[in-house]
């Protein structure tokens, strides 16, 4: 079997299997610890509405833009290319199609009415490249500044490291600038799925809890009418 | 223990230049188990769910008035988390035994816990800007209160406030004070009253250096012809076991209150100008009782807001310009927003709000006890500055606050700067101007 194959088929199985199953044992590990209910007088009685934290803590408030704007600024612009390239890419949904065809036999033009669509490879290449150099400079800034220095340990590095590994390497597939294709795809398919294997363990999951979190800040503060 | 003798018992810890406290003769080890334990008898779905969510992008220090004025990434507010964060991910989160096994999290040890106490305490003051501005939504100072419960238990709390959680109230003193209070100013001062409406508290910044305090509250009751009194067995609102990280201390203390309101058989407890005793009551109470509380919980502003709105208490106009400062745990994580600026509107003052207000205001620097903490007064000093220029670029004439610890905060930063500005207590505002009915 050789690198390509093995990348496409056992590889990519058991990078799924590491995949799901980690994110999984994650998310039961925390929703399993005991909470606790508030028996407090509630302010107000609708405090799900601080579930509009979720939305709203997606854009710092103006008191606080002027020291975070370029972490925000940078950190939107690679999540935006990396999901742009993820999932606006002709190849990539036809692999999440065939994915959902044969592990949960949905189809998706029967489900949505219509097929799911997609870039053109060129805009891809770009969204490509300003998520790469995003990802360098939120790579440089977190060197250079002290407090992201001082915070900073392995899972920071290595994160970014499976995050920007396969955009770079899609990319030289894309562009057969280096490597033999067969060896660029493989390389690529291997770099998603060194992502895929890590994405349990490290930071990436702020992806599932992201949302929990401000939704439990939200509904905690709306209770109490604290600021949001 | 007095804090003089709690400043002989410092030592330097590994933080330079900062000393940590330390209580009783316990090995090193037995204090990182301790504290490991206390962590961990806070680790709920909640707190699990915003330490996994920390991506470490170091946004929270540009809310924090300590690193705004040092600078300094040490005073990052997630940075001051990080025991808490090794002892979850290392030994109760779901891949604890990853973690332990790479090493990806070291072992909490006995010197980092001493350097954490500086952090922890000195440089906190649990006022929750940080938790506004975390993109993951994380509630950074709650955790710092959770993480307070871990040195508490392992004897690694500021001598001032392990003191002052010890002490507790002293009833027989504020029967004689009291009385001599009402003597004083001729005002009639219920105290043990068997039955009663209103059950007030005082915190005991406020008995010790703002007495006129207990003298407005006695002048608006009687004004507004409430059925109140105060109880020896359960005045003191303050809660230094909170502030400690001791929670057994919070508990008799917030307990104290619970049982003297329900032994009156008040319908509401008025809790006094103090912030955190606001939180502690208010938002904590009921859940230390066990159920729902059998009465109202009101900060004093909101009774007079209350009672403004209602028509029951009117007030002489001021004429003049006045800036609010939102004292962090009744306004930002209270919720208490919106009732001093009414009863300021009630007073006819022209309201100057400060930039960042409301919600986002900076925090004195004093709150968390960190005004009781004298080795941390050249640190506060530095935050207070820039509370002192916040409140100069408004060019109100009356700044006013219903906090009384942020109010001591303010004479030390006034005295400290000699700075021409005075703080007001909102209450004693009222009193002072209390309208014919």
């Amino acid at each position: 079997m050789d690198l390509l194959a093995f990348a496409r088929g056992p590889g990519m199985h058991w990078a799924m299997i590491v995949f799901a199953a980690g994110i999984l044992w994650r998310v039961i590990g925390v929703l399993l610890l005991r909470g606790r209910s508030e028996l407090s007088e509630p302010r107000s009685a609708s405090q799900w509405k601080g579930l509009r934290l979720i939305g709203l803590r997606s854009w710092p408030r103006k008191e606080f833009l002027g020291g975070t704007a370029f972490g925000e600024i940078m950190g939107y612009t690679f999540h935006i290319g990396f999901l742009v390239a993820l999932f606006f890419y002709l190849p990539h949904i036809l692999f999440f199609e065939d994915v959902a065809k044969t592990v949960i036999g949905v189809n998706f033009r029967r489900v949505f009415g219509f097929d799911w669509p997609y870039l053109p490879g060129g805009a891809i290449y770009f969204f490509s490249a300003v998520s790469v150099a995003a990802l360098i400079a939120v790579l440089v800034h977190r060197i250079a500044s002290p407090v992201k220095r001082m915070l900073s340990n392995f899972d920071d590095y290595f994160s970014w490291f499976v995050t920007i590994a396969p955009i770079a390497t899609g990319m030289l597939a894309y562009s057969h600038f280096a490597a033999p294709y067969p060896m660029m795809l493989a390389l690529h398919l291997l770099s998603v799925e060194l992502l895929m294997v890590w994405f349990p363990f490290g930071k990436l999951m702020h992806a599932f809890w992201m949302f929990a979190a401000r939704g439990i800040q939200g509904v905690e503060f709306e209770r109490k009418g604290a600021s949001l | 223990m007095s804090a003089a003798t709690g400043e002989l018992k410092r030592a330097a810890g590994t933080s330079p230049g900062f000393a940590c406290d330390r209580q009783g003769t316990r090995s090193d080890d037995e204090r990182v188990a301790q504290a490991m334990r206390g962590f961990v008898e806070d680790f709920g779905r909640k707190a699990a769910l915003y330490l996994e969510s920390c991506i470490h992008c170091g946004m929270c220090a540009e809310s924090c008035h300590f690193y705004e004025v040092t600078g300094d990434p040490k005073y990052t507010p997630v940075w001051k988390l990080e025991p808490l964060k090794q002892a979850y991910k290392r030994e109760y989160g779901p891949f604890a035994p990853i973690f332990r096994l790479l090493n990806l999290k070291r072992a909490v040890s006995a010197d980092q816990l001493a350097e954490w106490q500086h952090l922890l305490y000195d440089s906190c003051t649990m006022c929750g800007r940080c938790s506004l501005m975390c993109p993951m939504g994380i509630d950074i100072a709650g955790l710092i209160s959770d993480a307070r419960h871990g040195m508490a238990r392992a004897g690694l709390v500021p001598a001032e406030l392990r003191e002052a959680a010890d002490r507790g109230a002293a009833p027989a003193d504020f029967k004689d004070r009291i009385g001599r209070l009402a003597a004083e100013h001729r005002i009639d001062i219920p105290l043990d009253k068997a039955k009663a409406d209103v059950l007030c508290t005082i915190s005991a910044t406020e008995i010790e250096k703002y007495p006129a305090s207990i003298v407005a509250t006695a002048k608006i009751m009687q004004r507004l012809g409430a059925d109140w009194t105060f109880r020896s067995d359960g005045y003191q609102a303050n809660n230094f076991g909170l502030l400690a990280g001791d929670a057994q201390k919070q508990k008799e203390a917030s307990m104290k209150l619970i049982d003297a309101a329900v032994a009156c058989g008040a319908k509401s407890l008025i809790l006094p100008e103090c912030g955190h005793a606001y939180g502690a009551l208010r938002w904590m109470g009921a859940n230390i009782y066990g159920k729902p509380l059998p009465f109202q919980v009101l900060h004093i502003s909101e009774f007079l807001a209350e009672n403004v709105r209602s028509g029951k208490l009117r007030l002489k106009r001021l004429d003049k310009s006045a800036t609010f400062h939102d004292p962090c745990q009744s306004s930002r994580r209270g919720g208490v927003i919106e009732a001093p600026r009414e009863v300021l509107a009630a007073l006819g003052v022209e309201l100057k709000e400060m930039f960042p207000t409301r919600g986002t205001n900076w925090c004195c620097g004093g709150g968390g006890g960190v005004v009781d903490i004298r080795r941390a007064d050249a640190l506060r000093h530095k935050v207070f500055h820039l509370k002192m220029n916040q409140i100069d670029d408004t060019g109100a004439e009356l700044p006013v606050t219903s906090c009384s610890d942020c109010r001591k905060t303010f004479d030390d930063g006034q005295t400290h700067y000699r700075w021409d500005k005075s703080m007001n207590s909102l209450l004693e505002l009222v009193a002072d101007n209390l309208a014919e009915a």
